[in-house]
């Protein structure tokens, strides 16, 4: 009846010993001899670039060349559809960036951005987490939820401005709910996608020996929602930077965006170019560090994926 | 790395942790009657048509038939995951309502929790028991002991091979003391040679428990080499169509595959199975 295909071979397995082990060992036996050749193939065109640790200078090396272009298309004013003529090139640019670093001014507003966001996305992953969960488990939640969801959901951050100022109490309220909007939806999304995938035979199996439903919830729904509840967390982190950026724009004083924003409307290019890598290096940073915190909790996926 | 070692002294690992509990008499199946009905897009489907069976404390059964016959749906409602249309599954006299810890379910394949250890694995149903974290791990580590998996106790299941991970999901059900074993095709992905030895080795822990077992599958030899009575299910909707009584010597060994006992009784049920198989074929014809 069944047409799954043998096991595969583990890593385990090639240095398992004992008496049990040895029948099944051998048995597994013909399969990694099949598959050499196509390992091979890969390991010969893997030398060709280099490993590890090398693979960083490598990226390193990307962001350089495009630097080069840069500053070489802003030297020599490169005119063709796209124009460099009037933007600053990366040393004008660097040098813009020293002045900034050593003004207490700009750790202010990069402080202020941080806390932002910190308050914004902790907010969204609370209920984005719950909201996906509650979604994923009850089809009476998700039909009451899904309709605001998928309405809310392709509003850009930006046309939420007016309302949020009308709404909020405060200003700074006002961007932490336009910042919180943004790192929602991806998470809530994500959230549900893992939740709907629970395999089934784990939750009889589950059953079987005298889970309950919280049980169920915490020790097999959950931990398998949780792979793509992660990516959720790591986009949902890119996307809060962005709408930030939108939401400072109504700010007074502080935060990286309004940093930019005012930059704009004093025509002042260096500093915007200076936002604009603030921000992607901010985000980038801030995505890494989700996906570095939530790792531990997805070794079982890794180390899986390795035999 | 003995060889010569035979596979029993994985129990010897933890001689004073490991007391088998008898299931004590308790165990006894009584489906009486028992009709199942699938609500289906082209109408009601019956996959189960008045069965009655009546199975012992401590009898190895196999439920044998063709793809689809139903045999998977009559031990399902025995679990307790599908509730009967009509009639009525026992376990020592009350009725199944649920699953339960009582019933421990081998499935298929794939139905270790992968983000638990094998270790954590185990101790999931003691843990669920109510035994604390610690009592339940040593109980996954008798039980590890057991199938003679000690050393893979922290490695995550799908570092592990088919047999092995087949071997962790029994463990898993025993480790409830469960007074009946629920076995649903638990050796059906795995190759001829894993398959065979998994059967030895199956035999040995049932004989250390002597629990129930109601064991699905669609394998012949499987059937006759494992159990105490073999019942034959028809084709589509699934009926009981013979009870081959298996009487041939315990303990059993590969040799006995190739004796005149096992060849009389192996004959007889490929005569029936054949004769639903070509049944379910003309079935399976006729709907397309």
């Amino acid at each position: 009846m069944s047409l799954n295909p043998s096991p595969r071979p583990s890593l385990s397995e090639a240095v398992a010993s004992g008496p049990l082990e040895r029948v099944e060992r051998s048995a597994a036996k013909p399969a990694p001899a099949e598959a050499q050749p196509a390992v091979d193939g890969v390991v010969g065109y893997r030398r060709l670039l280099p490993v590890n640790g090398d693979r960083y200078l490598v990226r390193i090396g990307a962001l350089l060349v495009a630097a080069l272009g840069w500053h070489l298309a802003s030297t020599y004013g490169f005119d063709f559809f796209v124009r460099f003529d009037n933007v600053p090139g990366p040393l004008v640019v660097g040098a813009e960036f020293l002045a900034q670093a050593s003004s207490r001014e700009f750790y202010l507003h990069i402080l202020h951005s941080i806390q932002r966001i910190a308050i914004a996305y902790g907010l969204a992953v609370v209920l984005g987490v719950t909201l996906g969960v509650l979604m994923g488990r009850s089809r009476f939640a998700e039909d009451v939820i899904l309709p605001y969801i998928e309405i809310l959901r392709p509003i850009p951050a930006v046309a939420w401005i007016p309302l949020a100022i009308l709404m909020m109490p405060t200003e700074q309220a006002s961007i932490v709910f336009i910042t919180f909007l943004g790192a929602l939806f991806p998470i809530v999304i994500n959230t549900v996608h893992g939740v709907e995938q629970t395999p089934k035979v784990l939750v009889r199996a589950a059953r079987s020996l005298g889970a309950s439903n919280a049980a169920i919830l915490w020790h097999v729904v959950l931990p398998g929602a949780l792979p793509s509840i992660v990516a959720g967390l790591a986009i949902g982190m890119g996307v809060a930077w962005f709408s930030l950026l939108a939401g400072e724009i109504i700010s007074g004083q502080y935060g990286i965006g309004y940093f930019t924003w005012s930059a704009y409307t004093l025509v002042e290019y260096p500093k915007i170019i200076i936002g604009m890598l603030v921000i992607g290096g901010l985000g980038s940073l801030c995505t890494l560090l989700v996906r570095k915190a939530c790792s531990p909790l997805l070794r079982w996926q890794t180390e899986g994926a390795k035999s | 790395m003995m060889p010569s070692k035979p596979n029993r002294a994985a129990v010897v690992e933890h001689p004073h942790s490991f007391r088998p509990r008898s299931a004590g008499g308790k165990g006894r199946i009584s489906v009486r009657d028992l009709d199942i009905v699938f609500a289906t897009g082209s109408g009601p489907q019956r996959a189960v048509a008045s069965a009655s069976l009546e199975i012992q404390p401590g009898e190895f059964v196999s439920l044998l038939g063709p793809s689809g016959c139903g045999k998977s749906t009559l031990m399902n409602s025995v679990a307790g995951f599908v509730k009967p249309t009509r009639g009525e599954v026992l376990l020592d006299g009350h009725s199944i309502a649920k699953p339960g810890p009582d019933r421990g379910m081998v499935f298929q394949q794939h139905s270790l929790f992968p983000w638990k250890t094998v270790k954590q694995n185990v101790a999931f149903g003691p843990l669920m028991a109510g035994a604390g974290t610690r009592e339940a791990e040593s109980v996954a580590n008798t039980f590890l002991a057991l199938v003679g998996l000690s050393r893979y106790a922290n490695a995550f299941p799908t570092t592990l091979s088919g047999g092995m991970q087949q071997r962790v999901g029994i463990a898993r059900a025993l480790a409830n003391y469960p007074s009946v074993l629920l076995m649903d095709e638990p050796f059906g992905a795995l190759d001829a040679q894993t398959r065979s030895m998994m059967q030895e080795n199956l035999l040995e822990i049932w004989g250390e428990f002597k629990n129930t077992v109601l064991f699905v599958t669609h394998d012949i030899d499987e059937a006759v080499f494992l159990s105490d009575r073999i019942v034959v299910m028809s084709a589509s909707p699934g009926r009981i169509i013979a009870d081959i009584p298996v009487r041939l010597p315990r303990p059993r060994t590969q040799e006995l595959l190739t004796t005149p006992d096992f060849m009389a009784i192996k004959r007889e049920c490929l005569a029936l199975i054949r004769e639903q198989t070509l049944r379910a074929f003309e079935q399976q014809n006729q709907a397309s």
